[in-house]
């Protein structure tokens, strides 16, 4: 039932690859060994930045997860025909990031061993709880609408009716997981930065810039390797979605900027100097990356707005690369750290991810490449299949024997 | 089969090394030793009938420490009448098993047991040893 | 009976849904795990608080004697380290405490002295509201209180506290104590602490280690609730203010000024 046979069948290309990503997770999972014999103090964390890298990533990883609805929307619910070939891999991608979500969380507890205690004593006063609920149940959702999917198709077969209701569910569950993502930070009275109404909406425009943008790269990477061409018209549907995400996105980051500066209030305007212009007196690490994030994010605008660059596939990879790497750097790492900054007694606390704690973060990265790696070749291998018989034989096959 | 000799070889080893620890254990007799804990000398009954101990003394404290933390009771009227204050170091270890190293570890080391209590509840023989 | 397994399903599912829609209206009507005896509308007969004179405090520059005797108290481990320090009462310079109060004109005598800080065990407490499994929540007597074997270290309520008055124990606290406390625990690598008013002590009829060890008597306990306690006059006769009050966290700690 779970195709798994296709994924054990490849080129020397294919197992190369996947040696590196198991070698990449073999190092970081022995690094999270040493954070549980000796405590989180292996990170660079400190008491006033108590979260970091762990929960940035899983912060921009659940943006992408999230943003496989931009695909699932018009393509399930508007029936652009375009996404035919695109939906499914966007569905894997989703799954792929939600899990890696759940590998950071669960890096970042202090005593893992007692994870199953949010379980036992459910707590809907926290948004901790809901953000559990949400992510399991769009695994789940995700998961089966994969599987039913991608089943149906090697049989030749239309899926099953009641799969479309679920789908449609997962519409507007894609936009919960990051609205309630948002809300872990933007409830919280002490911590300035967060408490701001419009970060769920900017949560959610960055997702949709940044999920999209790394599928578009996913597609054409896709094509090179193995020939499969998701379509010219659906990348470019793609393309202009990741745009007009991406101009929100600039357009709620004007609108913080505004209010913070021209109200001038310090306790408002202090995370953004300390992110884009510099406080005197206190050297901050996070200026580079702030810096760097807003001038990649002017210039992945101007590469979309322009049409030229926009529907030249070339062009259009760069500025995909670099809308991801300037929404990555935003959340992944300015956003969580920066609302710690200053702490609530007023100091500034450095934050610099050691070694350990790095490669941790690379290995969860790799185990997404892994599922990805291993859910593309299942699919491709599938159409393939399908494809190699409808030349053969027109009509369809009885349902196979063997799940 | 060529190799014949190798591989039952390798297999004999094999087991050999599987089978360590039962036959090391017959050999030093640990297993029908048993644990042997050293029971307190004063106090002849435990907070709750014996065989309960044995079998479910840790969910006695889990009991405790949910009513003496969450419910802020710390009062325990045992079977038998007596009230004890629920407190693992406090009546358990200082009462009566005051070395925990022949009573409790020696049951626990023979099931293999790890127990997280000792990461925070303090053994007093600790604790006296540590005073400047 | 015969039964397809479509009927299974849908039964099943229906039994599900059933039993986890009655555990979901109950937890949203509030009816979380029972914190400690809670009566909604009955007036408390404890609410614990503390007056914080930061004048007698300054009298005494460089005394540790309230950090001390918690740390004693407590098993507190004294980290060197800023990066990963463990610490229930600390000062703070003035204008960090109560950074509304402090502006360039600010009166002499408290410009920079110390103002002693804990946690104010809110009344509303952000803290509480966040944590996922409870543990921790606001007992009746008015503390916000920790249990250390509930926590998974996830630092949410760090996250949440507007007064930074959680420390997370980075890695094992044990080394860093230097006289181990049989009567109190010590906790483990990977869980959150704070100051917890000392209610093993006041469970004894005791007043707070810090409270206690104070001897210009700078720091002040008593119980709100009683009209004649020594809090309440102070409160009823000098001005005070809280720490962010504009935050709606109802502090139970007050400083005079």
């Amino acid at each position: 039932m779970f195709m798994t046979e296709k994924a054990v069948v490849g080129g020397r290309r294919y197992w190369m690859w996947i040696l590196c990503l198991l070698g990449i997770i073999g190092v970081g999972f022995f690094c999270y060994l040493r954070q549980l014999n000796y405590g989180l103090g292996i990170t660079g964390l400190s008491r006033n930045v108590t979260w970091g890298l762990y929960i940035g990533q899983f912060t921009f990883l659940v943006g992408v997860a999230a943003s496989a609805v931009m695909v699932v929307l018009p393509y399930y619910l508007h029936n652009h025909k375009e996404f035919t070939r695109m939906a499914i891999l966007g569905e894997f991608l989703a799954i792929s990031s939600v899990c890696m979500c759940m590998l950071f969380i669960f890096v970042d507890m202090g005593q893992p061993g007692r994870v199953l205690n949010v379980l036992l004593y459910p707590t809907p006063r926290s948004m901790m709880f809901w953000d559990m609920v949400s992510l399991s149940g769009y695994l789940a959702l995700n998961a089966v609408i994969a599987l039913v999917t991608l089943d149906a198709e090697r049989k030749g077969v239309a899926p099953a009716a009641w799969i479309k209701p679920v789908i449609l569910l997962s519409i507007p569950w894609a936009i919960s997981i990051h609205t309630v993502t948002a809300f872990l930070y933007s409830g919280l009275p002490g911590r300035t930065f967060w408490l701001t109404a419009i970060l769920a909406p900017r949560f959610l425009a960055s997702a949709f810039a940044s999920g999209p943008a790394l599928l578009i790269l996913l597609c054409v990477l896709v094509r090179k390797l193995t020939g499969y061409d998701v379509g010219a018209k659906s990348i470019r549907t793609l393309a202009v979605i990741v745009t007009y995400a991406m101009i929100i996105n600039v357009f709620f980051l004007l609108m913080e900027l505004f209010t913070s500066f021209y109200s001038q209030i310090p306790a408002s305007m202090e995370h953004f100097e300390n992110l884009y212009t510099g406080l005197p007196g206190q050297p901050s690490p996070l200026l580079f990356w702030g810096r760097t994030s807003l001038v990649l994010m002017a210039v992945a605008l101007v590469m979309l707005l322009v049409p030229a660059t926009r529907r030249n596939e070339r062009t259009l990879t760069v500025a995909c690369a670099v809308t991801f790497a300037s929404l990555w750097i935003d959340k992944g790492v300015c956003l969580v750290v920066s609302g710690f900054m200053p702490s609530p007694l007023g100091s500034m606390t450095p934050y610099v991810p050691t070694l350990p704690e790095v490669l941790i973060c690379l290995a969860i990265w790799a185990v997404g490449a892994l599922m990805i790696t291993v859910f593309y070749k299942i699919t491709l291998s599938v159409r393939e299949g399908a494809e190699a018989w409808i030349e053969e034989r027109p009509t369809p096959p009885l349902p196979a024997v063997t799940g | 089969m060529r190799d014949r000799g190798v591989i039952y070889t390798g297999l004999l080893i094999f087991l050999g090394l599987m089978t360590f620890p039962v036959w090391h254990d017959l050999a030093a007799g640990t297993t029908s030793r048993g644990p042997q804990p050293i029971l307190p000398k004063q106090e002849k009954q435990c907070v709750a009938p014996l065989a309960y101990m044995r079998t479910s003394h840790m969910n006695l404290l889990m009991d405790w420490r949910e009513t003496a933390v969450r419910r802020d009771v710390h009062s325990y009227k045992a079977f038998n009448g007596k009230t004890y204050n629920m407190s693992l170091t406090g009546t358990c270890l200082t009462g009566c098993h005051t070395n925990k190293d022949e009573f409790c570890d020696r049951c626990h080391n023979y099931a293999g047991v790890s127990v997280q209590c000792w990461e925070c509840h303090v053994d007093p023989k600790l604790a006296r040893r540590s005073a400047p | 009976m015969k039964i397809s397994r479509k009927g299974f399903l849908e039964i099943g599912g229906l039994s599900l849904l059933a039993v986890a829609g009655k555990t979901a209206i109950g937890a949203l009507l509030g009816k979380v795990e029972a914190e400690t005896g809670s009566q909604p509308g009955a007036a408390p007969a404890t609410r614990w608080a503390m007056v914080v004179d930061p004048a007698k405090c300054a009298e005494k520059d460089g005394c540790s004697d309230c950090i001390n005797a918690c740390n004693k108290a407590h098993n507190v481990p004294v980290i060197k380290d800023p990066q990963h320090e463990v610490k229930w009462i600390w000062r703070e310079p003035f204008e960090n405490a109560l950074p509304t109060q402090a502006s360039a004109y600010t009166e002499k005598k408290f410009r920079g002295k110390a103002v002693m800080v804990f946690c104010n065990h809110c009344d509303n407490p952000p803290c509480v509201r966040v944590c996922p499994v409870q543990a921790t929540w606001k007992r009746q007597d008015g503390i916000v209180m920790m249990d250390w074997h509930r926590c998974i270290g996830c630092r949410y309520c760090v996250a949440a506290c507007p007064y930074g008055s959680r420390s997370f124990n980075w890695f094992d606290p044990r080394p860093y104590i230097a006289e181990m406390n049989p009567d109190f625990p010590t906790r483990t690598k990977g869980v959150v602490e704070k100051c917890n008013f000392c209610e093993e002590r006041l469970a004894k009829g005791q007043p707070p280690a810090c409270v206690e060890a104070c001897k210009e008597k700078a720091l002040v306990f008593g119980n709100l609730a009683d009209p004649q306690s020594e809090v309440r006059q102070l409160l009823e006769s000098r001005y005070t203010i809280r720490r962010k009050p504009e935050l709606g966290t109802q502090p139970d700690v007050f400083y005079l000024v």
